[in-house]
């Protein structure tokens, strides 16, 4: 999915836990994110640090956004 | 002496349980434990299963090395001849678990290895180059193929013995190319394949062409702040109540919601229809998985342009690449027709 | 177009003083054949030796493998061009010794020349190890030139060829076989809903003794152009070739094409055979262009539904081949293509030096860099030291005991890309 709307001339940031599937399917801008069930957030914290967490996860992706790329790019 | 073998298999398959279960750490136990038993009915009595490695898809993925580290001692110390991983079918955390564990124990163990999955298992091209994969149906019920295939490729790298090709064998195949000889002439198999190309029937070519299929990275968005986001995800968000009835495995649609009207989702409003991990974090809370409430903040914030009122889920658990590719193309289209430039993606 | 084949099985050769046919048996009369060669003023001399399937003996290195043939009924004679006169061939009726052939050696004409084991394992990479072979060694005068050289050696096979055929013409055929071809429109009225099916042959045509020729017209001055698939029965086509032995056509492939004789099989049952394209593989860029456009043309013309595409060669060739390919399938023709890859003696490498996403069907005659080892032979029919040189070989290759380790590309037909063998590779 990611490459097909990429190629529609949409830049695309994946945020994914398992990253290396996201680099054998072909995604620009990976974002690695927590967990399988949970990928942006995480029950053991409260409702706020999860907020929090996941604030912060999206700002890497904001991040991504940004940043010109010319290869498959995982933003740590 | 039959020859010493080690099993590697999840929590599902040892009936352990389910998602629930997924979290299963590590446990080494005696003997064949599930479908180790059919591998050892294709042995004949050349090869038996003395042990079986059990762990958690989550915990394997979640925990990889230590996981790994953990997984590889309980084989090694069981001293196997050849070690079976799988068959995960199209069981993707499964898939790339059994393909982890087979890759460490070809070079760090230098045991010879087989594991199983189906083609479109992520775990395949993660690790077909690397190990020898058996390509099995999509579900357990290939199992009775599976078994003889695994078995015969386990005892004669046991032995090592010459392996034959990908398509004699029935691994998938790696990248090198070798040799046999077919039971047609190539120009008959050429024939063949041209009226079955010219019928729209499946034929599969005997030299895959190299894969060029990447795309080239999007532009980098320059002026976030008045740019729209759109929201798409793989993993099954849903309003509650699923109303589309989106398939919790190998979805034959995707989802397209309102969410103009949502702050933030809630249990109340939103759940997940995946079928490939455990849903009670995200049925608790749908922004652990579609962040529709941090966005929102942004937006007040002016850091993005807003987002597009509408999201696309679909469930990539079990989903044909073929499907994912066509539902990929369809929300493309739409975004570059509303003249959106930026869309974030989320996986489970 | 209609073609009666008449096949007279050969099952031994023996030499005496007398050329016929009889029960099965080819004689030949080796000082009238040796008198009749020799009258080329490039040749020195001429020896014969006759090989049996299953014979510990090894030919090397084997320049083309020819199979008799007689004209019997009809306009024209084999080897048109060549041979015979011009005239257009594939018609009336033509009489085959079937299971032999005139195999030509002697010193090496280029780099690019193979070996034929009749038994053991190089045996099975050959189709030319089943046949009984009446083998030719040719040697050429001190000093000619080396084209001067293929030349005579070419003509002295293709002369044997004739020489033998001829004593079938009189002979009644254990097996009649009929060829029949439609015309483009009646064809169409025929067999209004198979789909129309076009055959593109690519014919070696690098210059440098890599040539085929056409109708007794090299290859490489042509454009590409049409023939009925009868005529390379008659041997409309003919190898001019010393390329890498595993991937030439031998002129005994042209004369018993498996694509034409495949798809004539399926004519007027799945598909209507339409016709085949002949095409160059030249050296230069505007003519691989030139050509593959015009050979995607003739396709248009003749309003082909889908397309056979096979190969000759390796390397530059490849770009041939994509580009028939793409330009094929862009032309929205559906298209099979017929190739053998060169992925590395470990099979780890680019099998190909051209790539392209269109050429979605392909059939593979396996991997030619696949190192063989082949055993000492009993007896070594023509110069075994050749095996050092000829592609893919190596210094080396031919060990102390008589024993050959190489890549298979030095086996005649190991991986053709006509699809006339088993052989394959995933």
């Amino acid at each position: 999915m990611v490459k097909e709307i990429e190629r529609a001339g949409v830049t695309v940031v994946h945020m994914c836990t398992v990253t290396p599937i996201s680099m054998t399917v072909g995604a620009n801008r990976i974002v690695p994110t927590i967990a399988i069930p949970h990928p942006l957030g995480n029950p053991a914290l409260t409702h706020e640090e999860e907020f929090e967490l996941r604030y912060k996860l999206v700002e890497k992706a904001l991040k991504a956004f940004e940043t010109p790329v010319d290869d498959q790019t995982i933003f740590d | 002496m039959s020859l010493r073998v080690v099993h590697y298999i999840n929590q599902f398959f040892a009936q352990i349980g389910g998602e629930e279960k997924a979290d299963y750490a590590p446990e080494y136990r005696e003997g064949a434990v599930g479908p180790g038993l059919a591998l050892n009915a294709a042995f004949k009595g050349e090869a038996e299963v003395v042990g079986t490695v059990i762990c958690g898809d989550s915990y394997f993925n979640e925990n990889l090395d230590a996981a790994k580290a953990t997984v590889l001692k309980m084989i090694s110390d069981a001293k196997p001849d050849v070690v079976v991983c799988g068959p995960a079918f199209n069981a993707g955390r499964y898939g790339v678990a059994c393909g982890t564990v087979a890759a460490a124990v070809k070079d760090e163990l230098n045991l010879p290895v087989v594991t199983g999955m189906y083609e479109e298992n992520p775990g395949a091209d993660m690790f077909k180059n690397k190990v020898y994969i058996i390509a099995t149906k999509n579900s357990a019920a290939g199992m009775r193929d599976a078994a003889p295939k695994m078995a015969s490729l386990a005892i004669k790298l046991a032995k090592g013995e010459k392996i034959g090709a990908s398509a004699e064998e029935g691994y998938m195949p790696n990248g090198l190319r070798v040799n046999f000889f077919e039971a047609e002439r190539g120009s008959t198999r050429a024939v063949k394949m041209l009226l079955n190309k010219l019928a729209g029937k499946p034929y599969t070519t005997e030299f895959p062409m190299p894969s060029f299929d990447r795309v080239a990275p999007g532009a980098a968005i320059t002026d976030l702040a008045h740019t729209t986001i759109a929201l798409v995800t793989s993993g099954g968000i849903v309003p509650k109540g699923n109303p589309d009835h989106i398939e919790s495995s190998s979805a034959s649609k995707f989802g397209r919601y309102d969410i103009s009207s949502f702050e933030d989702l809630t249990a109340a409003d939103h759940e997940t229809a995946h079928g490939g991990y455990d849903p009670v974090y995200a049925n608790e809370d749908a922004d652990r998985v579609l962040p529709v409430d941090v966005l929102r903040k942004m937006e007040k914030e002016g850091k993005i342009g807003g987002i597009y009122p509408y999201f696309f889920t679909t469930v990539g658990n079990g989903t044909a690449v073929a499907s994912a590719k066509k539902y990929g193309e369809a929300i493309g289209k739409e975004l570059r027709d509303a003249g959106i430039k930026a869309a974030i993606l989320t996986s489970t | 177009m209609r073609l009666e084949l008449g096949e007279i099985h050969i099952s031994d050769i023996k030499l005496g003083d007398c050329s016929k046919v009889e029960n099965g048996t080819l004689y030949v009369n080796v000082e009238e054949l040796r008198a009749l060669l020799l009258e080329d003023e490039d040749l020195a001399s001429v020896d014969f030796e006759v090989v049996h399937p299953g014979e510990s003996v090894r030919i090397i290195p084997v320049k083309d493998v020819i199979e008799p043939r007689v004209k019997v009924e009809g306009s024209g004679g084999v080897f048109p061009g060549m041979i015979s006169k011009v005239t257009t061939v594939g018609s009336g009726k033509t009489h085959v010794l079937k299971g032999c052939a005139v195999v030509t050696t002697g010193k090496v004409v280029g780099f690019q020349e193979g070996i034929i084991d009749m038994t053991g394992p190089g045996a099975e990479y050959t189709p030319f190890s089943k046949l009984n072979n009446l083998v030719m060694i040719c040697e050429p005068k001190e000093g000619i030139k080396q084209h001067q050289h293929e030349h005579a050696i070419r003509m002295a096979g293709l002369k044997a060829a004739a020489y033998l055929g001829a004593l079938g013409k009189d002979v009644t055929p254990d097996e009649t076989k009929v060829y029949e071809t439609s015309g483009v429109m009646s064809g169409k009225e025929k067999y209004p809903d198979l789909p129309r099916v076009g055959y593109v042959l690519m014919l070696q045509s690098q210059g440098l003794l890599h040539d085929t020729y056409v109708y007794g017209v090299d290859m490489k001055k042509s454009m590409p152009t049409i023939l009925n698939p009868t005529e390379t029965m008659d041997g409309a086509i003919l190898s001019g070739n010393c390329v890498s032995a595993c991937d030439k056509n031998t002129t005994y492939h042209h004369l018993n094409n498996p694509v034409i004789h495949d798809l004539l099989e399926q004519h007027g049952k799945t598909l209507n055979f339409v016709g085949v394209i002949i095409t160059n593989e030249n050296v230069y860029l505007a003519d691989k262009e030139r050509s593959s456009d015009w050979s995607t043309k003739l396709a248009q013309f003749l309003e082909l539904d889908g397309a056979l595409v096979s190969q000759e060669g390796f390397g530059n060739p490849d770009t041939d081949l994509i580009m028939n390919c793409k330009k094929l399938e862009a032309a929205g023709i559906k298209t099979v293509i017929i190739t053998d890859e060169y992925a590395g003696r470990d099979g780890a490498s680019q099998s190909l030096a051209d790539a392209d996403p269109a050429a979605d069907a392909v059939v593979t005659g396996g991997n030619a860099n696949m190192v063989i080892h082949l055993p000492k032979m009993d007896k070594v029919i023509g110069h075994p030291e050749a095996a050092n040189i000829i592609a893919g070989g190596f210094d080396g290759a031919l060990e102390a005991d008589g024993s050959i380790t190489a890549e298979l590309q030095v086996i005649t037909g190991a991986t053709n890309e006509m699809g006339f063998n088993k052989l394959s590779a995933r």
